[in-house]
């Protein structure tokens, strides 16, 4: 399963390298989404892939019974996928807005808050 | 009651933010805003006196023990870095009361303003990685509002580079924070130390460190990772940037400073050396960059790069001294670079552009500014006596001490290169007649603005002197957290209690897995 | 969108959608639910009402600026980790007031501090959600 989950991260992180390499804005965004849920994939493969039960504690003890998964890395896992879904939908926006005023997507012509180059 | 001291730094600034917001639409937002930045001061000035009467403080948010919960820690540096934080956020609170615009506070300049301080102060005083990352999330959210707030073209453009680069360098911290979790099952920085120095593959961990390095080296902005920075940061309101300049690169130097201090010991022959070269390039191609540049923001932008060269430097040479050195660098860069950036707002108000080619003559008609600017000019480029010599100087004495000849020799020469910026733009702003023959008089600017905007300018500089004449107690203040950065013992103990400390080398604190959890009992084969 | 029965249904599902996300908050703490999914599905509730109806009637069926909402949740938050101070413990340690007994088992319900952390956290993400979504509609 740990090999399964390393070789679907390497696929992501490959998908996203080349998706950020290209110059619009739209494709590195979704190179950014992608790399998102390598990272996002890689916190949850640290707690190890057990098939084990949810880490639920039943009534009247005080640890669980049995083999049950790890919910730290859960937890993590939890909030970075929320903190990302945050962060991509206000860089979606962002660029929204960017598209409606400079009116193009290319990050080669984005050169206005650049240094002035000579001949141009 | 200490619990409540670590706290109150950052719930002040977020309760202030919360209040500023829902006043945003009447005048009452900014002084909301000043008053919560003078209650933070307070408070982190309060934390400061807990912490020399006690040493490392620590405390247990929710009551949940360490390694399981999150824990505020405050050793030295991380509470000299809130006081200047605090120190900071008032000085641009101030300036904001003059700069800032009303249709920007009807935006929510303040609570954007705030929430960022708040996030700087707790990535400052958290002890556990996830936390971190919790906090640097905070912290970018809200620099990215206030960067492009207001919206100019210009802005969005710089928005979308900051943005882009900031959350590829985030998203390589948390794959890091994973792989870490991953070999020690534990996230809690203080008993990192020991679990990582347990780990069998101690080349898996040097990999790990890569990461960390790379994702806190585009948030400092070293080199090769600093392209977003001088793109973005001449383009949103003074005050934000000078908040920016001071502030935001300085995290990604506290949590390198920390994670390779206290973490990422095992392999210091290949890390530390690696972070030499890239502190040596980072000081000379911030510096080389800024003497091609025509604008003063942007000048003082490319200063900031080469300047973390020389924290990075401190920390890479790893002597005491050394660090010494690169803490005391940290705070006088803090407080000269935000006041460098506040001059420019007041230059750009006087004389109408950032510019050099377009403005003049600052110095005949406002010698107050100009003087004002001299001070900290000359602190960053290293004159005595100045806060900036010091730091230069016990940056290059940890050099030449290692007998690293050709790092002292680069030091030595950014320092010299960075007087040519800095006559630049004195000849240009400050000396030479204002080409459209206006003179940019104080009396141009209305007493109302001009006075907020001066009152920080003042002080920062007062303080700029202040260190620079009596360097004693900061230099011992320095000494004792380079001590502390060195041997993290106090700092463990702190966090983890008595009977969990490795006085020095770890081995003690295996009992990292969660015992509640059988699971993670395979914890260590990955 | 102009479909007589998506209109219709609208309503309907987004009464639903509202009543089982204030079931999710108040479920909260002691079985699965909680304050971020019950402000999520609260969220899909008013999207929901916006494609049908338009982004104007949802605003104005919301009747305070999501951001607002937020910066309330987010205050609403902070008092509940503050509260612990009266209490003498460190922040955000739950504290809780059992009524009619003195736990989860024999109590007929509770008043205590994470409830309102839930609430403060229903509203951040209820008002950061639709003030993205909003922003998305109007421009489009």
């Amino acid at each position: 399963m740990e090999a399964l989950t390393a070789l679907i991260v390497g696929l992501l992180v490959a998908g996203s390298v080349y998706l950020m390499l290209a110059r619009s804005f739209m494709r590195f965004l979704f190179g950014l989404i992608l790399l998102s849920n390598a990272a996002n994939l890689v916190i949850f493969a640290s707690g190890r892939m057990t098939p084990g039960a949810p880490a639920l504690v039943p009534y009247g003890a005080d640890a669980p019974a049995g083999v049950v998964g790890n919910a730290l890395p859960q937890a993590l896992v939890l909030t970075a996928i929320v903190i990302g879904f945050g962060l991509l939908a206000f860089t979606l926006a962002l660029a929204f807005e960017a598209y409606r005023r400079l009116r193009t997507m290319d990050t080669d012509k984005m050169r206005l808050a650049e240094p002035k180059e000579d001949g141009k | 009651m200490i619990s409540w001291l670590l706290v109150m730094p950052i719930a002040i600034p977020f309760a202030t933010a919360v209040i500023a917001w829902l006043a945003r639409m009447g005048p009452a937002g900014r002084w909301i805003s000043l008053f919560g930045s003078v209650l933070s001061l307070v408070a982190s000035l309060a934390l400061l006196m807990a912490v020399l009467e006690n040493g490392v403080v620590a405390a247990q948010m929710s009551n949940w023990d360490a390694p399981f919960g999150i824990t505020l820690v405050a050793d030295y540096l991380g509470v000299v870095m809130v006081v200047i934080t605090a120190i900071t956020g008032l000085a641009t609170a101030i300036y904001a009361l003059g700069e800032i615009p009303e249709r920007m506070e009807k935006l929510g300049y303040h609570a954007l303003f705030q929430t960022l301080i708040a996030g700087v102060t707790g990535a400052f005083l958290t002890g556990d990685l996830f936390n971190l990352y919790v906090w640097f999330e905070v912290m970018l959210i809200s620099s990215f509002g206030l960067l492009v707030l207001g919206g100019s073209r210009e802005q969005l453009d710089a928005g979308i580079k900051y943005v882009a680069l900031n959350l590829v360098s985030t998203l390589v911290f948390l794959s890091g924070i994973g792989l870490l979790y991953g070999m020690t099952g534990t996230l809690n920085m203080a008993d990192l130390r020991g679990a990582v120095a347990a780990v069998e593959n101690q080349g898996l961990v040097t990999v790990v460190a890569m990461m960390f390095l790379v994702g806190f080296g585009v948030k400092a902005a070293v080199f090769p990772l600093f392209f977003w920075l001088p793109a973005s940061y001449h383009t949103p309101s003074f005050a934000v940037s000078a908040v920016f300049a001071g502030l935001l690169t300085k995290v990604g130097v506290y949590a390198m400073m920390r994670m390779f201090t206290l973490v990422f010991t095992g392999d210091i022959g290949f890390t530390h050396e690696l972070l030499i070269w890239v502190s040596l390039l980072t000081m000379f191609t911030g510096v080389v960059g800024a003497a091609a540049q025509m604008d003063f923001r942007k000048i003082l932008s490319f200063h900031i790069i080469s300047q973390i060269g020389y924290m990075t430097l401190g920390l890479a040479l790893y002597t005491p001294l050394a660090l010494m050195g690169g803490v005391f660098y940290l705070v006088h860069h803090i407080i000269v670079k935000a006041n460098l950036f506040l001059v420019s707002g007041m230059a750009n108000k006087l004389a109408g552009s950032t510019d050099l080619n377009r403005i003049g003559g600052l110095y005949k008609s406002s010698p107050f500014l100009a003087v004002l600017f001299v001070v900290p000019a000359f602190s960053l480029a290293g004159f005595p006596p100045l806060s900036g010599f010091w730091a230069k100087y016990l940056i290059v004495k940890a050099s030449i001490e290692l007998e690293m000849w050709f790092v002292a020799f680069v030091s030595l020469l950014v320092g010299l290169l960075t007087i040519y910026s800095m006559t630049k733009i004195w000849g240009m702003a400050f000396w030479k007649p204002h080409p459209d023959g206006i003179e940019p008089t104080p009396d141009r600017v209305p007493a109302s603005v001009r006075l907020p905007m001066m009152i920080p300018i003042v002080g920062l500089a007062v303080m700029t002197v202040v260190i620079g004449f009596f360097p004693e107690p900061f230099v011992q203040f320095a000494r004792v957290s380079a001590e502390q950065l060195l041997d993290p013992g106090a700092y463990v103990t702190a966090v983890l209690g008595e009977g969990a400390a490795a006085p020095a080398e770890p081995a003690a604190a295996t009992d990292a897995e969660p015992v509640t959890e059988p699971a993670s009992e395979t914890g260590g084969q990955p | 969108m102009n479909s007589i029965i998506f209109t219709a249904g609208a309503r309907i599902l987004v009464a639903l959608l509202f009543v089982f996300s204030l079931f999710m908050l108040l479920r909260g703490h002691h079985l699965p639910g909680g304050g971020f999914i019950g402000g999520l599905l609260g969220a899909v509730a008013f999207i929901v009402y916006s494609l049908a109806c338009g982004p104007a009637e949802a605003k104005a069926a919301l009747r305070a600026s999501p951001e607002g909402i937020a910066m309330v949740g987010l205050g609403i938050a902070l008092l509940a980790g503050l509260v612990s101070f009266v209490f003498g413990d460190p922040l955000f340690t739950g504290q809780w007031y059992w009524v009619g007994g003195d736990s989860y088992e024999t109590s007929i319900f509770s008043i205590n501090s994470v409830l309102v952390f839930d609430i403060g956290v229903y509203l951040v993400v209820l008002g950061g959600i639709l003030s993205l979504a909003f922003a998305f509609e109007e421009e489009t």
